[in-house]
């Protein structure tokens, strides 16, 4: 099924890709249905509808040169790109682009390590290469640094920073983007720029000092449409000599307060990695009795079933990486600041181990304590053996999770915050019609990023009716959920192409100042709008009446 | 095509097929141990699960009328590879030509008939 560029003539497009292939090779340049089958999205949420974003071709440049090359052709012709990485980033979309019929520039093949240093712990990578290939080459080499990998492990370190990923270390490595080194970007006008050091051409620092000097435009790039990223470095953390994990669990409801108050502390003080929260009433929401309480957020009565069972309300494992003495140390505070201010907490000490972990060791589930806490991913182990949670499993043996994706929202930072989030985002759930155990009075956030808490609130829409109609409507459903949040002051921070647009306008203050202070710098770095255009909801003028154009 | 062309045609099929270098199976290896063991391979899957979620979701599918594991597969030919690389199957999602190349499913399928013929005499 071949298609257009919008607004370009068969004959220009295929002027286009004759050029196309002049620059790159005639191998590298793709058009046929079923070479452009694999850059559609696997877990599209609109598969095999009019409207699905498909792209008209692709393109597999191997050197920041043919990349410049193909933006100048798309300039020539005013022909829209879309730039990925691994093409691995699903349930926000994975390859497929923004407007139906762009030319994809696959950068797969750009998969360099330029530089890993463990004595100054940073990466220079090409957009090709992803955690699996750099944690293979820090293998191989034996060098001293980890990475901090999100779960699949197939994706791409410059595609995760790009979409603001983010990983399960120590904090300040959690947040990709946030441990970004500098870039180099092919501008619109197929010129080449390098932020920070990178600006100065016999720097010997462009992976230890990223601010450079005057305004640094890097965040302009990450989900954003300003330029392709051929570069990027990244700080890696130097390994660990030990790991150790231990438990808190508090009793009462309003416990969660303090407990977040310490653990805050905890991390902001680089004293421990990322912490895992849960509740153990969990295993009570089976009880009806304690369902109708949960559900109506009955706290008194959570809390006198809770004790009734014997049970704390909340609990949260912390982990911490260094020696073995200052694990301890800090494992030990810890366990000292909880105490001072929640009365009741108990510990339990997890384990206490030597890294590089063995492979029973990153495989063991058993402990003194029952844990979340998936080990790979904590020790910087990139793999794909979390892709179980997308297929055929024994509890689910004849369907998979074809619309799978991820909506999470930011929330303050406080116990406060948690309790109230979840009051919201359950109201949500009543008045859009959609009853559900998800979200409710356990549920707990995530601290990917240090310094912010997302709380999913996908409703599970994702295992609901897969019916080209059925997606459809939880299509419309999550824009629903998305401007209901924003109506509470919920931001999403990621979302698929079809949602872009929706999460785009919960960020409206003063009059979309934000979106229109985008636009007018899109407009004049790319007149043609030729890159990415309506990536995060910017849409350039020459695409600019496309905006919205997903909800119709 | 005359009765001695095709018989020639096959001649040259089975002669491509069984004639694949050392260089082609080592390929073959490298790329399937990059691209596809880390959810098709033996190790042990996230959560406390057994296995790998590729070599799981086989398992349950087949109930061990064939093997969960890729590397034992005596069926899977260059043109099997290229369907299931190119289009995904159930949550698998397809493999792009910049990914996975022509040459490299033709590797893949040496490697695997390798592999399997080796699980094969491994067995008896």
């Amino acid at each position: 099924m071949a298609i257009l560029p919008p607004g370009v003539s068969a004959e220009s497009f295929q002027a286009a890709i004759r050029e196309f292939q002049a620059a790159i090779g005639r191998d590298w340049v793709f058009t046929s249905d079923d070479d452009l089958y694999s850059y559609r999205d696997h877990f599209s949420y609109i598969k095999d509808q009019p409207n699905e974003l498909i792209p008209s071709a692709a393109v597999g440049p191997d050197s920041t040169e043919q990349v410049q090359a193909i933006v100048r052709t798309a300039n020539k012709y005013k022909i829209p790109l879309y730039a990925i990485s691994t093409g691995k980033n699903f349930a926000y979309g994975g390859p497929s682009p923004n407007v139906r019929g762009s030319v994809t520039v696959d950068l797969k093949r750009m998969n360099r390590i330029l530089v890993c240093d463990d004595k100054r712990n940073f990466a220079l990578v090409e957009p090709g290469v992803s955690y699996i290939d750099l944690y293979r080459h820090i293998q191989a080499n034996k060098l001293n640094v980890w990475v901090d990998t999100p779960d699949p492990g197939w994706g791409s370190l410059i595609g995760n920073a790009m979409d603001h990923g983010i990983g399960y270390t120590m904090g300040y490595y959690r947040d990709h983007f946030g441990a970004h080194t500098g870039m180099e970007v092919v501008l619109p006008n197929g010129e080449l720029l390098r932020t920070g050091m990178g600006a100065m051409p016999a720097s010997h620092s462009w992976q230890e000092y990223r601010h450079g000097y005057g305004p640094d435009p890097a965040g302009l790039f990450g989900q954003g449409n300003f330029g392709i990223v051929t570069k990027m470095g990244f700080r890696l953390m130097p390994a660990p000599e030990h790991w150790r994990n231990g438990l808190v669990t508090v009793p009462k409801r309003q416990d969660l307060v303090p407990l977040i108050e310490v653990v805050n502390y905890l991390g902001d003080l680089s004293m421990c990695g990322e912490p895992w929260y849960g509740s153990p009433l969990s295993q009570l929401m089976g009880n009806t009795e304690f369902r109708d309480a949960a559900l109506a957020f009955n706290e008194g009565e959570m809390d006198r079933q809770a004790a009734s069972a014997n049970l704390h309300s909340w609990q949260v494992e912390l982990q911490f990486y260094g020696s073995e003495r200052t694990t301890l140390a800090n494992w030990e505070y810890a366990k000292e600041l909880v105490a001072r201010k929640v009365p009741g907490a108990r510990f339990t000490d997890g384990e206490s181990l030597k890294t590089p972990l063995t492979r029973e060791q990153i495989a063991a589930t058993t402990g003194p304590y029952p844990t979340n806490m998936r080990r790979n991913i904590t020790q910087g182990v990139p793999g794909l053996g979390i892709w179980y949670m997308t297929g055929r499993t024994e509890r689910n043996p004849n369907a998979w999770n074809e619309t799978h994706i991820g909506l999470f929202s930011l929330i303050g930072r406080s116990g406060e915050a948690v309790l109230q989030a979840q009051q919201d985002f359950a109201a949500i759930a009543r008045k859009l019609g959609m009853p559900s155990l998800f979200p409710n009075a356990i549920q707990t956030p995530v601290n990917w990023y240090q310094f912010a808490f997302l709380m999913g609130n996908g409703f599970g829409l994702g295992g609901g009716d897969v019916s080209p109609a059925g997606k459809l409507a939880a299509t419309a459903k999550l824009r629903e959920v998305l401007r209901e949040n924003a109506s509470l002051g919920y931001g999403d921070y990621r979302a698929p192409p079809i949602l872009q647009d929706d999460v785009a306008d919960q960020y409206s203050f003063n009059d979309f100042v934000l979106r229109r202070f985008n636009e007018t710098l899109k407009d004049a770095i790319d007149p043609n709008g030729i890159i990415s255009p309506g990536r995060a909801g910017v849409w350039p003028a020459a695409f600019r009446s496309m905006r919205g154009g997903m909800r119709s | 095509m005359s009765g001695g062309r095709k018989a020639l045609a096959v001649a040259v099929l089975v002669t491509s097929a069984v004639s694949a270098s050392a260089q082609d199976v080592e390929r073959g290896q490298a790329k399937f141990e990059h691209t596809c063991a880390p959810c098709h391979g033996a190790g042990v899957g996230d959560d406390g699960r057994a296995l790998l979620p590729g070599t799981d979701a086989l398992r349950i599918k087949y109930q061990g009328s064939l093997p969960a594991l890729l590397e034992q597969r005596t069926d899977l030919n260059a043109d099997a590879i290229r369907t299931f690389v190119r289009r995904g199957t159930w949550s698998m999602p397809p493999f792009r030509p910049t990914e996975v190349t022509e040459r490299d499913i033709q590797d893949i399928a040496a490697y695997l008939r390798q592999s399997a013929a080796g699980a094969s005499r491994g067995a008896r």
